[in-house]
């Protein structure tokens, strides 16, 4: 009976000290990253939240501000997956980061939320490339301390296919012509992929949105135009019941494995598959994206940056250390080295592009156009991919994509 | 335990001293055990307090008034009752209530309070966050104005800045006066420095002052339409003219471009007469409005009836077949005739072993059209849809739930088969019972008085079995034809899920909403469960 009794007794003890220890932590757990309160003493400190890829590449950077300023930067490892949705919703309890790293298309979504303040790049702003300058623009006002410009390119396998295609038959032809069933290949899914799709509805004329003289504007609505249903069309005889060169059964792995085995030829992906090709011991050759039509296809780009806190309690610091730090050359190309994307600043652009693959991303990145970043284009993204998998898959194409433009338009006026 | 048996028997001995000897050791015994336990006690107790202090500490440079009270009430609490000799049971209770009103009550509470408000996109923070991010992202630089070199100066607590244009000019203004000329500056390398009867301040100075420096706003001239200068670093200076007024006493927001005024009307943004808002907004409790939009709301309530019919037929569904299937796999396996029971039996355990999310990837790997084991290898190439047809992907998921939920069920039927006493078949038998008969009236009856509780929780577990839904099929196929991004295998979680969560817009006050709806009916469905259980309990 004692022995029983005094052990119940620990079991309980031990339990109760758990859950003061958990309790414990979880305020300091969510007050670690907040350290941002600058004491009188000492300069204070910037918390950043990092992407776990780059921490490595940020602390050459975070080190030398430290000496030169005294402010102690605090680089925090974050997964990409859920940085925005925890900038959002700490921030305004006062315990997020100064600054986080993140991409442009949040834009919208973390200014609608009042979470991020305007950034003042004033003449550097020159120094960038001009889409990443355009992309890290909201509503008039730069939010995003640029520091990547990543797009879509198609990769070919130089062994197989010597030359670039000229246009997209010729793509298919040429695939043909070497033997492949299926010479070309592009991640779909079964609620289909529009990014990937983009540039081919780009080389019929159809933008998602208009813009105006500040950005993409969310009240002219271009989807559903002419240029988007002959889209539709010809994507449709690309489908199921066409050619077949377009497929939703086809994900990212699935595609990324067919060209590995060879059995395709061009594969339309981004530079985060380049590695993949590379050590599977593929001949990449980096081409631009074969246009359906005589126009340009330009894919989407992606820009990737830094935001401001909108409840920083140290935006001097942060400020200078984003736009006289980061916005150099050396920590633009260190951030390269981690990533292998193309530096957003143009010095440093110019470098990397010693690298073919990255002059060859660079060269279809002069097409790109910047995804939207109104908090419209969620509205799009939900239909978007539907519509263009049932088209695909045999659907009426311009009925489809009609009543894409319907849905698109009733969601955005709700 | 022989001895002590010995010397409680009352018989005269001649060891006597050596009896009180054993007594004392006694006392003695349990008076180190105590000590024992009072140190464990002590420690843990030390530990306990030692680690709350330093939470008040935490808690007290955030200056968390509550949460301070709630701990030192807790910690308090807990002291109390270990310390004290009687209060014997709450010595048992308290680690559980801990738990229970940390992860359940607190929880609960909170999804509710989040029900009734309208958190989301756009309501994220309070009104003061929301009146400075919108001050903020006015501010439009005037078009084509220089970068002025800036230096902060201070006199008594006034911040001023100090000037230098492009042009070499050099002026001094602050928050009251505008900027104005002066010529006496000091210079370095083209850039004023300096100016008599005001203090420069260093950078660390600036930086100690952040938030008053990037507030400052120093008018260009009398005219407010030339702007205000500022200076975000603290070395350069930009020209700006605000788009929006705010008039705290009145609540609005004014638009200087075209004049329209945005009022505060309770509902968390400044809207205008047109009910256009400005985002973002703020955080308010809007009552039932939740509520009254799950149900009421046209793009929302099409679907939720389907949606919600689906989620019984598939919870339902899959409790009975998983129910089934182990149950008869349990009596094959219990029956003592048939060889190699144990080598089936781990078998059969294997899909319980493989985490379920897992388990679905996979299965949604196997069942891709084109390229899925099932059609390639087992069909010969055979393009099933069977994730992509609307009836076959529901068929889908109940098969794949079947593969993981049939081994729960074969083990707890297993161990229930086994407490069914043998001498009751016996008896039927003898009574002249067939096999089927036996079963039906008397083993499964039986059976249900342990196992009904478990189908309860096993319906409640597969009405929100979000994760085989997410993994499987997404929720997919997409109906195109629903105005909300909602599939056709969606159950009720997972469409609440897309509802609120994806996308460029979250609403986690209708998600709340949804959650609270969702578990009345899971409470309700339990508690007229639970109701008929007792009717079985009976039979006993």
């Amino acid at each position: 009976m004692m022995v029983k009794k005094k052990g119940l007794l620990a079991a309980g003890a031990v339990a109760v000290v758990a859950t003061l220890a958990l309790a414990g932590c979880a305020s300091g757990g969510s007050d670690a990253p907040a350290g941002d309160k600058p004491s009188a003493s000492s300069a204070g400190t910037l918390t950043v939240w990092v992407d776990a890829e780059r921490v490595d590449a940020l602390k050459g950077a975070a080190a030398s501000y430290t000496e030169k300023t005294g402010v102690e930067v605090k680089l925090v490892s974050k997964d990409n997956n859920t940085i925005k949705d925890d900038f959002i919703q700490q921030v305004p309890t006062g315990k997020g980061p100064d600054i986080t790293m993140g991409a442009h298309d949040w834009a919208g979504e973390l200014s609608t939320n009042g979470v991020v303040a305007p950034l003042e790049l004033g003449d550097s702003a020159a120094n960038y490339l001009p889409i990443a300058i355009d992309a890290a623009t909201y509503e008039g006002s730069v939010y995003l301390l640029p520091y990547a410009v990543e797009n879509i390119a198609v990769l070919r396998n130089a062994d197989l296919i010597p030359e670039p295609a000229a246009n997209f038959d010729d793509m298919i032809a040429k695939g043909k012509a070497a033997g492949l069933e299926q010479p070309f290949v592009v991640e779909q899914g079964a609620e289909g992929n529009p990014y990937h799709l983009y540039p081919f509805q780009t080389g019929f004329g159809a933008p998602v949105f208009g813009t105006n003289d500040k950005g993409y504007d969310a009240t002219d609505l271009q989807i559903g135009s002419a240029g988007g249903e002959q889209f539709a069309t010809w994507l449709g005889a690309q489908g199921k019941n066409g050619t077949g060169v377009f497929n939703t059964d086809i994900d990212g792995e699935i595609a990324k494995q067919a060209f590995l085995d060879g059995k395709a030829a061009f594969w339309l992906t981004g530079p985060w598959n380049v590695g993949a090709a590379i050590d599977g011991g593929i001949n990449v050759a980096i081409d631009t994206v074969p246009s359906p039509t005589g126009e340009v296809a330009s894919p989407f780009a992606g820009v990737k940056g830094f935001y401001l806190s909108a409840e920083s309690k140290n935006k001097v610091a942060a400020n200078d250390f984003l736009v006289n730090y980061i916005g150099t050359e050396e920590v633009q190309l260190e951030l390269f080295k981690a990533g292998n994307v193309l530096p957003a600043l143009k010095a440093a652009a110019e470098t990397a592009s010693a690298d073919p693959i990255i002059a060859g991303f660079a060269a279809v990145g002069a097409q790109a156009v910047p995804m939207p970043a109104i908090p419209a284009m969620g509205a799009v993204w939900q239909y978007w991919g539907i519509a263009e998998a049932d088209v695909i898959n045999g659907a009426d194409p311009v009925a489809t994509w009609q009543k894409l433009a319907a849905d698109v338009q009733a969601a955005i006026n709700k | 335990m022989t001895n002590n048996v010995s010397a409680d028997v009352d018989e005269p001995t001649p060891e006597k001293p050596s009896k009180r000897q054993r007594q004392a050791g006694h006392i003695a015994d349990a008076a180190s055990v105590g000590i024992k336990v009072l140190l464990v006690k002590i420690i843990a107790l030390g530990v306990l307090d030692a680690l709350a202090l330093t939470a008040i500490f935490i808690l007290l440079a955030q200056r968390e008034w509550l949460v301070i009270g709630v701990v030192v009430v807790a910690t308090g609490l807990i002291n109390w009752i270990y310390l004290g000799k009687r209060k014997l049971p709450a010595k048992y209770l308290t680690p559980g209530v801990i738990f229970l009103l940390i992860f359940q009550v607190f929880v609960l509470g909170y999804t509710a309070y989040i029900g009734f408000t309208n958190y989301g996109t756009g309501h994220n923070g309070t009104k003061e966050q929301a009146v400075s991010a919108l001050m903020s992202s006015a501010l439009e630089r005037v078009e084509d104005s220089p970068t002025y070199a800036v230096t902060v100066l201070e006199q008594g607590d006034t911040l001023n800045l100090l000037v230098t244009e492009p042009n070499g000019e050099v002026m001094v203004g602050n928050a009251e006066t505008p900027l104005h000329p002066v010529d006496n500056a000091q210079m370095d390398g083209g850039k004023a420095v300096g100016l008599d009867g005001y203090t420069a301040l260093t950078f660390q100075e600036i930086l100690a002052q952040s938030d008053a420096i990037t507030a400052l706003s120093v008018p260009a001239s009398e005219d407010p339409n030339d702007g205000a200068l500022r200076t975000p670093d603290g070395t350069s200076g930009y020209l700006y003219v605000s788009n929006l007024e705010y008039d705290e006493a009145a609540g609005t927001m004014t638009d200087t471009a075209t004049g329209t005024v945005y009022t505060d009307n309770g509902s968390g943004a400044f809207t205008a007469d047109d009910g256009q808002q400005l985002l973002p907004g703020w955080q308010v409790v809007v009552g039932a409005d939740n509520f009254v939009r799950a149900l009421t709301d046209e793009s929302i309530r099409g679907p939720l009836v389907y949606v919600t019919i689906w989620t019984f037929v598939f919870a339902i569904v899959s409790v009975a077949t998983t129910f089934f299937l182990g149950l008869f796999l349990a009596i094959v396996f219990n029956d003592m005739r048939m060889r190699g029971r144990k080598f089936y039996r781990v078998l059969m355990i294997l899909p319980y072993a493989f985490p379920s999310f897992l388990s679905a990837l996979v299965w949604a790997g196997m069942m891709n059209e084109s390229f899925g084991f099932i059609n390639q290898v087992l069909l010969g190439g055979a393009a099933v849809p069977w994730l992509t047809d609307p009836t076959l992907a529901k068929v889908s998921i109940l098969i794949v739930n079947l593969w993981l939920g049939f081994p729960y069920m074969f083990l707890v039927c297993t161990g229930a088969l086994q407490s069914i006493p043998e001498e009751l078949q016996e008896a039927a038998t003898v009574d002249g019972a067939k096999p089927w008969a036996v079963f039906r009236l008397i083993k499964l009856p039986l059976l249900l008085v342990s196992l009904a509780p478990l189908l309860i929780a096993s319906f409640a577990f597969n009405f929100n079995n979000f994760n085989l839904i997410y993994m499987l099929t997404n929720g997919g196929p997409r109906d195109s034809s629903a105005p909300i991004p909602v599939g056709h295998t969606d159950i009720l979680i997972s469409m609440v899920y897309k509802v609120a969560f994806t996308g460029q817009t979250r609403d986690y006050g209708l998600a709340s909403a949804f959650t609270i709806l969702i578990f009345i009916v899971v409470a309700i469905i339990s508690i007229i469960s639970f109701r008929k259980t007792k009717a079985l309990e009976d039979l006993n």
